[in-house]
């Protein structure tokens, strides 16, 4: 059961980035480019999806606990620190030179892309040396790892 | 690569936008947790290589990974298309890769889980993280684009 929720939940992910365009990486660089073949789609599948959870979760925390496992697990850090920081930044710029994010490249990983398949190898070495950089203070700092 | 134009789709990304907020609310209403992908990989390849404590419900996040990938796949079989236009330079898909998978690691979240997930709950870290990635996002293209002329 929780392997098939947890698939189901993925699939439907994956529809909506593809349905939205977001696994495109042409429609998020254009969507980057404002001074350019600027492309507003991509603030439609932020809101889209933001209104959408935004109400769903406060549905979903009417209930005491998630269905298939036993508390809400919420990040509740609000320190604002080094890490957080950098490493969005680190990412955006990353962001717009591939124009792929995490979901959108594990999306786009089956098309077999020349560049999907360079990016996604590259990403998981730098999600470890991340991983393991941060464990070694690199960033500084008690950032709250979830 | 030159750019490629893409048309503005207004309702089919927002109705996509809306299949990836469902998404979201189902993690936390079936295993109340937040779906950032970024932290989902690490829970997967943590399994793999050594990075760490291995979170106890790496079950979900592994099939979650694979009904990500499998959805091109289900469109095209039900006869859709599915537009995909990636540069392929490989010095530049490289430096993005390692770009990304880096920073959500030290910044502890991307678009999903920061984006979607963190302003849905209101958080202001995921709002100063979104503000940050979006500027540097924007600055990456501008400076590629209009400064160094590359697509």
């Amino acid at each position: 059961m929780r392997s098939f929720m947890g698939f189901l939940s993925g699939l439907l992910f994956g529809l909506g980035l593809v349905v939205s365009g977001m696994s495109n990486p042409a429609k998020v660089l254009n969507f980057l480019d404002l001074a350019g073949s600027w492309d507003p789609s991509l603030a439609f599948v932020m809101g889209g999806a933001m209104v959408t959870t935004f109400i769903g979760y406060r549905l979903s925390w009417r209930r005491s606990a998630p269905a298939l496992a036993t508390s809400f697990d919420i990040p509740n850090s609000r320190l604002i620190d080094r890490p957080l920081i950098a490493g969005a930044a680190l990412f955006g710029i990353g962001w717009g030179i591939g124009g792929f994010c995490p979901g959108p490249a594990w999306t786009a990983l089956p098309l077999m892309a020349t560049g999907t398949l360079i990016f996604v190898p590259a990403m998981l070495i730098g999600l470890w040396l991340g991983v393991r950089a941060k464990a070694q203070g690199l960033f500084a700092s008690e950032g709250a790892m979830r | 690569m030159n750019e490629t134009l893409t048309e503005f789709t207004p309702w089919a990304s927002l109705a996509g936008g809306v299949l990836i907020g469902l998404s979201a609310v189902m993690v936390m209403a079936v295993f109340g947790r937040i779906a950032g992908i970024s932290g989902i990989t690490n829970g997967v390849i943590g399994s793999v290589l050594p990075m760490g404590p291995v979170p106890k419900d790496r079950d979900w996040r592994i099939f979650f990974l694979l009904g990500l990938i499998a959805a091109p796949i289900v469109i095209l079989v039900a006869g859709g298309t599915v537009s995909q236009t990636a540069p392929d330079n490989p010095v530049r898909m490289l430096l993005a890769g390692l770009l990304v998978g880096f920073g959500t690691a030290i910044g502890s979240g991307c678009t999903s889980g920061h984006g979607v997930c963190g302003l849905a709950r209101l958080s202001p870290r995921s709002l100063l993280a979104v503000l940050t990635f979006m500027a540097t996002g924007f600055a990456t293209v501008f400076i590629m684009r209009h400064v160094l002329g590359v697509g």
